[in-house]
């Protein structure tokens, strides 16, 4: 038994500390799919979706009201189509499977419309990452990635510059929705193979035939913790690790029972700290709760890096797989407290990137003029890409150049995705950089510094 | 299946009686059960085995909830693996 404390913490983390699991990830292996006829293709992929994926939705509710934890996303990820559909050239067809299964399953997000194009690009997979925007534009719940750099293999500068074009043209294709499509778009380095988190989420070539990922969520639990918590620095450290070790442990659950039910492999339970637009729901509050004054203070970076080493000590002894992006998340749009700083100009976009040297993912969620140039955008991409490469971790850019809108305007993308004032960008042109195209080598691993 | 029944809101007479009453005319079997008044709230815990009722999980749930719309307490009932997840460090098929 159980002491009352011990209840009331629990059932207080949900009621008024917004402790959710995020999502239930089915990973879906589409290699066995892979005609070479387009409409063939389609057809296995649609029905393999259906076939494993039928009962996520039920099942996920099923195991929310039976624990009493909302699960508040069910969503698919898929091997990268541009693999699946490079001996038919059938990814037109595919995107329609692959909405349409997205449709009757019930989810809420499908990822994997993906290339992984970190050392080069076929000729196919330049024709793929050109039909992003269209696909993106035509669909709800499809979203796509771009692998454009690994340490490995350093920085892919020719596909740098296609994603600044491709951003800019899903923002147009969806002018009248705030440039809704490109919430739906990440450029990666060093993409993950097993992340259940949206838009970045595929399944990757080396993983099994369906899979179970699961994202916790819980900022909100983390902050009323550290409300009671009036030590020093280690003392802070230690209410965060005990604290994701619990949050940690609804996950892992989630997605032992979720595996269990499905009849899929427990892939991995995921350790970020994902935010809602919900007040109270705030990675940035957090930071706040430490002693900042606003996000984006001296200090932020620090206070970020220990609350992200702190969620990893907690959580990784209460699963016993951890994976995916695993790290506070920083979107700006689906973060109370972040959208309050950026409209103070207490937090700025330089501050950001220095944030994403140490946590993950990057610069997310993050809306700009719409006359952003799209070389200013590969450019952005390219540094975030470059610390990535550098401190082998995985970083990522999704900005949305929002269309018609200039710094100041307000940009909104509705439910978890939350909305974001536009912030201004460094107008200094980068064109002659990225026009020289090529790669940047992969970086030496010995004399760090 | 073992679940934990929580029953909190103002003191009142007969929260007991009502709440065990109902329980035993679904076949639930209380197998503990404690009470105290923590945070000015009367607070009770109930642990609870499922197997012999003929409702399922669900159903179960909708009529302790309803029972507590109808007496002013929130009762929930949740599956004891959410506690033991979070509460012991061992890792068991419970959990």
């Amino acid at each position: 038994m159980y002491t009352s404390k011990e209840i009331i913490e629990t059932i207080n983390m949900v009621s008024r500390q917004h402790l959710d699991v995020r999502t239930i990830t089915m990973g879906i292996s589409l290699f066995d799919c892979i005609t070479d006829s387009p409409t063939r293709t389609a057809d296995k992929i649609y029905d393999k979706i259906m076939r494993k994926a039928g009962n996520l939705v039920s099942t996920g509710n099923a195991i929310s009201a039976e624990i009493g934890v909302p699960i508040v996303n069910k969503r698919i990820s898929v091997t990268p189509v541009s693999l699946v559909t490079a001996a038919s050239k059938g990814h037109e067809q595919a995107i329609k499977a692959l909405d349409k299964a997205a449709a009757e399953t019930g989810i809420d997000f499908l990822g994997g419309y993906s290339a992984l194009v970190h050392k080069g690009m076929t000729p196919y997979e330049r024709e793929f990452i050109e039909s992003i925007p269209h696909a993106l534009a035509s669909t709800a719940k499809i979203c796509s990635s771009v692998n454009v750099a690994s340490t490995k293999a350093g920085i892919n500068m020719d596909a740098v510059a296609m994603c600044g074009k491709i951003i800019k043209q899903a923002a147009l294709l969806t002018k009248d929705s705030d440039s809704s499509a490109c919430t739906k778009l990440v450029v990666f380095a060093n993409a993950v193979e097993d992340n259940p988190f949206m838009a970045g989420a595929f399944l990757g070539v080396g993983e099994a035939d369906c899979v179970i990922n699961v994202g916790v969520s819980g900022p909100g639990v983390v902050a009323a913790a550290l409300k009671q918590c009036h030590g020093d620095l280690s003392e802070v450290a230690e209410v965060i690790k005990e604290t994701a070790f619990k949050i940690t442990r609804v996950g892992q659950l989630v997605a032992k029972e979720a595996s269990k039910r499905l009849n899929a492999q427990f892939g991995i339970v995921d350790l970020s700290l994902a935010p809602t637009p919900a007040v109270g729901d705030s990675v940035a509050q957090i930071l706040e709760e430490i002693g900042l004054e606003s996000v984006g203070a001296y200090g932020t970076t620090a206070t970020l890096a220990m609350l992200n080493d702190a969620v990893k000590k907690g959580g990784t002894m209460a699963s016993s797989h951890v994976g995916g992006l695993s790290g506070a998340f920083i979107p700006v749009s689906e973060d109370a407290g972040m959208i309050a700083a950026a409209e103070s100009g207490a937090l700025t976009l330089e501050k950001l990137e220095a944030m994403t040297a140490v946590c993950s993912v990057g610069l997310d969620m993050i809306a700009i003029p719409g006359d952003v140039s799209e070389e200013i955008i590969s450019a952005m991409i390219a540094d975030e890409m470059s610390i990535g490469v550098i401190n082998c971790k995985t970083t990522a850019v999704r900005v949305i150049p929002v269309y018609g809108k200039k710094a100041g305007d307000w940009a909104t993308f509705g439910g978890l995705l939350g909305n974001a004032p536009i912030m201004e960008v460094n107008r200094k042109s980068p064109l002659k950089f990225i026009s020289r195209g090529g790669r940047i080598p992969a970086p030496a691993h010995s004399l760090k510094n | 299946m073992k679940a934990i029944v929580s029953v909190i809101g103002k003191d009142k007479k007969g929260i007991i009686a009502s709440v065990s009453g109902l329980l035993s005319d679904m076949d639930v079997n209380i197998e503990d059960i404690s009470q105290t008044i923590l945070q000015e709230y009367f607070t009770m815990i109930m642990a609870v085995e499922l197997g012999q009722s003929k409702l399922s999980f669900t159903q179960i749930s909708e009529q302790l909830t309803q029972l507590g719309a109808k007496i002013g307490v929130e009762i929930k009932m949740q599956s004891q693996q959410i506690f033991d997840a979070m509460h012991k460090i061992a890792m068991t098929d419970n959990n």
